[in-house]
């Protein structure tokens, strides 16, 4: 199977420039904004110029090697320089360089722009996972991928969007200014999205700003571009476009699920209903250190199943997942989850894997993450 | 590699080497130190290839592999620690050592006994860093760049073991620069001006003075990260008032020059090997210095086009995009010299000439990829994808590894004494060609179709791509071993070779015999008898 | 060979220099900062009254973020204003320790776009000290600020952030080592 694949590929690596169907494939994306067309038409400028001179010098070298070679009877040369020949390259390259770098002066100052935006979104980089703020409309979330670790590990099929599909995508409207500031929680990010042609890094401390605007709906996918640890390949950027009463939708929809969920910290909960729920919130949000069967990656990463904590301290399993671990990889997720989702993530982790017959089996309701959240206050 | 012929053939010299293990480790010829840096940077070639093989098995298929992305991270930053700091430069050094001395007719380096301390001191370091894979935390993780805070606050605890392995390995370079600098300022054979050195010292003068000004400041900046560790200053911590991004200033003010101290004598090796095989003199040895003399000092400005996407304000991005692509100037007139060198020539194609047309032209991808990203704005979407792993290993494997291949070839019968096998070294040059553009040619295409780069697994529209490279990558991995094969049939079973060894081979090493004695050059040669031409 | 031992000392002085001006590119790199705005380092109070106070309307965002597990709440009252260049502005910033041991703190500021940092001028600011709060104890701080009238005709809107981070630790370690 590897063998027809392979086969499949060598002949692709040759034809595949000649295709035009596989062009998107080995090529910068044209963008879908006016700048990100803008950087793609000075990309293919250089990379033309580059084509031209590299076949120019590869060609010449090809000749040398057939023209001159070894025959006998033929005494080499003996010049050793040609001072104005050395004199007219140089200054045939230096207007080379000129002619590349007036195209590229004028696209940077189109790049750096900054005029007012009509949407502020603050974007923040977490070790590995974005979360977006809207600055106007007080409304913010974390974005997570979403691929399994089933396909990751081979298990499941992988789709299209493998590794580049998240939970909650970033929505923005079609024809606003949308600019964002970007920062970082922990280490340095750098948020990328090919199709807007944006790449800034996000840095500890410091907010860079970036913007786009974009004309069409539609999906816009891209992914962190600086090392920032275990999972940097793990944190894709998916940016949906929409129109703008669309827009609309899903701010309010985002303020009403806000009011729902305060709502169902009041309610009565089963132990399965919360096990359930807990289940898939560790699962989403917990796997990638804390494993499946609850058994971690010592030392980096602890075994949940068998831990004191979990069966016996639940105040203190409470404090972690609401304060995070200092010095360690452990977050708060007091920001990230619901108060639903926290007390029943806890709940899940202290029935699973033994924890229930080895430990005191306590639950914890989502009533009891709010009162600790107003304790604080 | 000549020792072990030394030991066994060369009873007729006075004083010939110790005998045993006490030759290696207390040795101050150069030519001995010249081997062990040779043999040292092959060593850490296999280490470092295998590590390289790991990354691409990981790679080969979108999913999971075989190892985990913490370990993948631990193998791209010591594949790239080990090939910059343990097999380029360290090769290189091992070329100062072994044709210093004998392209300017001086009996040795002008200081042996640290000579000694400066290679023996990087096993060490390397032994340190490699140690760090069985300690708790595991080995170094965030990169051979290692950008603050995930180098510092957010690094395994071994980031202290690599400290010192980084400051060793400087106190080593800075060592072996103060050395050949004094050799070559002080020890020339009478009548050989700075502008009559061969090309090859030249290059290696200009990029000891390289080292000299930048392994320092890679010194200061991994002391800074220490000190942020362990005492609690605040150089990078922005929360105390220091600035994470001022590490990458401070990183790439070492990191850019690096990046010529790892091409400069490769350009020395390549001049030579061209004008050999030329049998024509080397075109525009002036302008061949000036060029190198300005890559230099040019390196020293363009730094920050490695971070145009930390948010520098427009000013500082056209500064250093203006200033890079000025590099490509003294760049191209070396290329053109070296062209001119082979027109109207009377070319033949030794597997060391095989080498050094291959570098010229493959080093011309590298140098135009570069012209690229030089662009900032383009370089929005090429930084940090497989564009830019794409340039650097154009530049850095048929770059800088071609040439020291080419090297080992063309100089191995004048220190072994005896010729390797030429076919066997044209297959050697055939497939390591072939499959070094079917490794890192497509990367280019990922690249600009999106990938990022240092992630263990990646979207499915990279699939096919990354296939083709992970074979190429094993089928370039593989032919390495058929080089360390030839060199050792060679120094086993190698015919005898004669002192000139090529028929058009100019400069004083050409003058002694093959192998040279063990002493060189104790009376300085007399250069205006016109019995060498540099 | 005394010309050896020349050059030897100095390319050994010359390896110290450099290894200095390393040390020496952190002050440098701050002038440089300054002086470009790179990164929206912004510098202290410098400010005078402004004359000709010009009537350019100004739009400022403010984002608070907690650095890493920094667990206080912090955030500042409004997320956006609309002010006028050369004019006194206030705006209150609420600090609140949740957890149940005394804390040490350090808000640092960045602007953004960098080269409007140096228009930007605050003449009270929590950043120019720590905070030290007891456990749940909160304040209450104001943030004053004038937007210098010479801002660049091309920058409409300034975005002012402040990340909080948890200095407690560096502190006690930077005592033990001294």
């Amino acid at each position: 199977m590897y063998l027809k694949k392979l086969t499949l590929c060598l002949t692709a690596l040759f034809l595949a420039p000649l295709s035009f169907s596989a062009w998107d494939d080995i090529n910068m994306t044209p963008g879908v904004n006016a700048i990100a067309q803008e950087i793609f038409g000075l990309h293919m400028t250089i990379f033309w110029i580059c084509v031209v001179i590299g076949t120019l010098v590869l060609g010449f070298m090809i000749f040398l090697i057939i023209k001159y070679r070894k025959k006998e009877g033929v005494e080499p040369a003996d010049f050793d320089d040609n001072p104005k020949l050395e004199l007219t390259w140089t200054i045939l390259f230096a207007l080379i360089l000129v002619g590349m770098a007036i195209p590229a002066t004028s696209t940077m100052i189109k790049a750096y722009d900054d005029e007012e935006g009509d949407i502020n979104i603050l974007i923040t980089g977490h070790q590995w996972k974005w979360q977006y703020e809207y600055m106007e409309d007080e409304v913010s979330f974390f974005s997570n991928l979403k691929t399994s670790l089933d396909a990751r590990n081979n298990i499941a099929p992988k789709t299209e969007t493998y590794l580049l599909e998240v939970d909650e995508p970033l929505v923005i409207p079609v024809n606003k200014r949308v600019r964002f500031l970007i920062t970082a929680n922990d280490v340095i990010h750098s948020w990328w999205v090919p199709d807007f042609a944006v790449k800034q890094d996000a840095i500890p401390g410091f907010i860079n700003t970036a913007w786009t605007f974009v004309d069409e709906p539609g999906v816009y996918r891209g992914q962190c571009t600086e090392l920032c640890g275990v999972y940097h390949g793990y944190m894709p950027i998916v940016v949906k476009a929409v129109s703008d009463s669309d827009y609309k939708d899903f701010i309010q929809g985002k303020r009403d699920l806000k009011a729902q969920q305060a709502l169902l910290t009041e309610k009565l909960w089963e132990t399965d209903e919360l096990f359930a729920i807990g289940e898939e919130v560790y699962l989403k949000n917990c796997v990638a250190c804390h494993q499946v069967n609850g058994a971690g990656i010592p030392p980096v990463f602890p075994a949940l199943a068998g831990s004191e904590i979990v069966m016996n301290d639940k105040g203190r399993q409470v404090e972690i997942l609401m304060e995070g671990v200092q010095g360690a990889a452990m977050q708060s997720y007091a920001e990230q989850l619901t108060e639903v989702e926290i007390a029943a993530v806890i709940t899940y982790t202290r029935k699973a894997w033994g924890n229930d017959a080895g430990g005191d089996g306590e639950i914890v309701v989502p009533k009891e993450i709010l009162d600790y959240k107003n304790n604080k206050l | 590699m000549s020792a072990v012929i030394e030991g066994h053939h060369d009873d007729h010299h006075h004083h010939g080497p110790a005998k045993g293990i006490s030759r290696w480790l207390f040795t101050t010829n150069h030519k001995d130190i010249g081997s062990l840096y040779l043999w040292f940077s092959f060593i850490m070639l296999f280490i470092g290839g295998a590590m390289a093989m790991v990354i691409r098995a990981e790679l080969f298929e979108p999913g999971s592999q075989i190892v985990s992305p913490e370990f993948y991270n631990q193998m791209v930053t010591n594949h790239g620690l080990i090939m910059v700091f343990g097999v380029i430069m360290p090769a290189f050094v091992g070329f100062a050592n072994w044709l210093v001395p004998m392209q300017i007719g001086a009996p040795d380096m002008a200081l042996p006994r640290l000579n000694n301390l400066s290679f023996w001191i990087l096993p060490a370091a390397f032994g340190v860093l490699i140690a760090t894979f069985f300690m708790e935390g595991g080995a170094p993780n965030f990169g051979w760049t290692f950008y603050a805070p995930l180098s510092t606050e957010y690094a395994p605890p071994t980031v202290t073991y690599f400290i010192f392995a980084v400051h060793i390995m400087g106190a080593s370079s800075i060592m072996g620069s103060i050395n050949v600098i004094t050799t070559i300022l002080n020890m020339r054979a009478p009548g050989m001006t700075l502008m009559k050195m061969p090309l090859f010292v030249w290059t290696w003068l200009i990029t000891a003075y390289l080292l000299i000004a930048v392994m320092p400041v890679l010194a200061g900046a991994v002391t800074m990260m220490l000190m942020d560790i362990h005492f609690g200053t605040s150089f990078f911590k922005a929360g105390g008032g220091g600035d994470p991004v001022l590490f990458q200033h401070v990183f790439w003010f070492f990191g850019h020059p690096e990046v010529y101290i790892m091409i400069l004598p490769a350009f020395g090796i390549v001049s030579h090997i061209i004008e050999t095989f030329s049998r024509k003199p080397i075109f525009g040895y002036e302008s061949m210095v000036y060029a190198i003399a300005s890559i230099a000092l040019l390196s020293f400005v363009v730094w920050a086009h490695h971070m145009f996407t930390v948010g520098m304000p427009i000013a500082g991005e056209l500064f250093f995009m203006y200033s890079t692509m000025l590099i490509a100037i003294p760049t191209g007139v070396k290329v053109f010299n070296w062209l001119s060198t082979m027109f109207k020539g009377s070319l033949t194609f030794e597997t060391p000439m095989l080498f050094a047309i291959a570098f010229v032209a493959l080093f011309t991808i590298g140098g135009l990829s570069g012209i690229m990203l030089a662009i900032a704005p383009a370089d929005f979407q090429y930084h940090d994808t497989y564009f830019v792993v794409a340039h650097f290993h154009y530049v850095l494997v048929p770059g800088a590894l071609f040439s020291i291949i080419a090297g080992v070839y063309y100089w191995l019968p004048k220190w072994t004494g005896y010729m390797y096998d030429e076919s066997m070294g044209k297959t050697h040059f055939w497939l390591s060609f072939v499959s070094v553009n079917l490794t890192f040619f497509p990367m280019h295409f990922v690249g600009l179709a999106g990938m990022p780069r240092r992630i263990p697994d990646y979207a499915m529209q990279f699939a096919d791509y990354n296939m083709i490279v992970s074979v190429g990558a094993f089928l370039f991995g593989l032919s390495q071993l058929l080089f360390l094969y030839v060199v050792l049939k060679a120094i086993f079973y190698g015919k005898k070779a004669t002192g000139q060894v090529w028929e058009g081979a100019k400069g004083l090493e050409w003058t002694l015999d093959s192998p040279p004695a063990y002493h060189t050059f104790e009376t300085p040669p007399n250069l205006e008898s016109g019995e060498a031409k540099a | 060979m005394s010309s050896i031992r020349k050059s030897v000392s100095k390319l050994f002085l010359a390896t110290v220099g450099m290894f200095l001006f390393g040390f020496a590119l952190v002050p440098l790199y701050d002038v440089f900062c300054e002086i470009t705005g790179l990164n929206g380092k912004v510098t202290g109070p410098t400010f005078s009254e402004y004359e000709n106070v010009g009537n350019r309307e100004i739009k400022i965002i403010f984002t608070t973020t907690n650095n890493d597990d920094m667990p206080w709440v912090f955030d500042s009252l409004k997320s956006q204003m609309r002010v006028k260049t050369g004019e006194q502005n206030l705006l209150n910033y609420v600090f609140t320790n949740t957890t149940n041991k005394p804390m040490i703190a350090q808000a640092i500021p960045s602007v953004s776009p960098g080269k409007g940092a140096q228009y930007f001028h605050k003449t009270e600011c929590f950043c120019f000290e720590q905070q030290f709060l007891e456990p749940g104890e909160s304040i209450t701080i104001p943030l004053k600020f004038v937007i210098d009238p010479d801002l660049p005709k091309d920058i409409s809107s300034l975005a002012l952030g402040y990340t909080l981070f948890d200095i407690t630790k560096d502190l006690v370690q930077k005592q033990a080592s001294n």
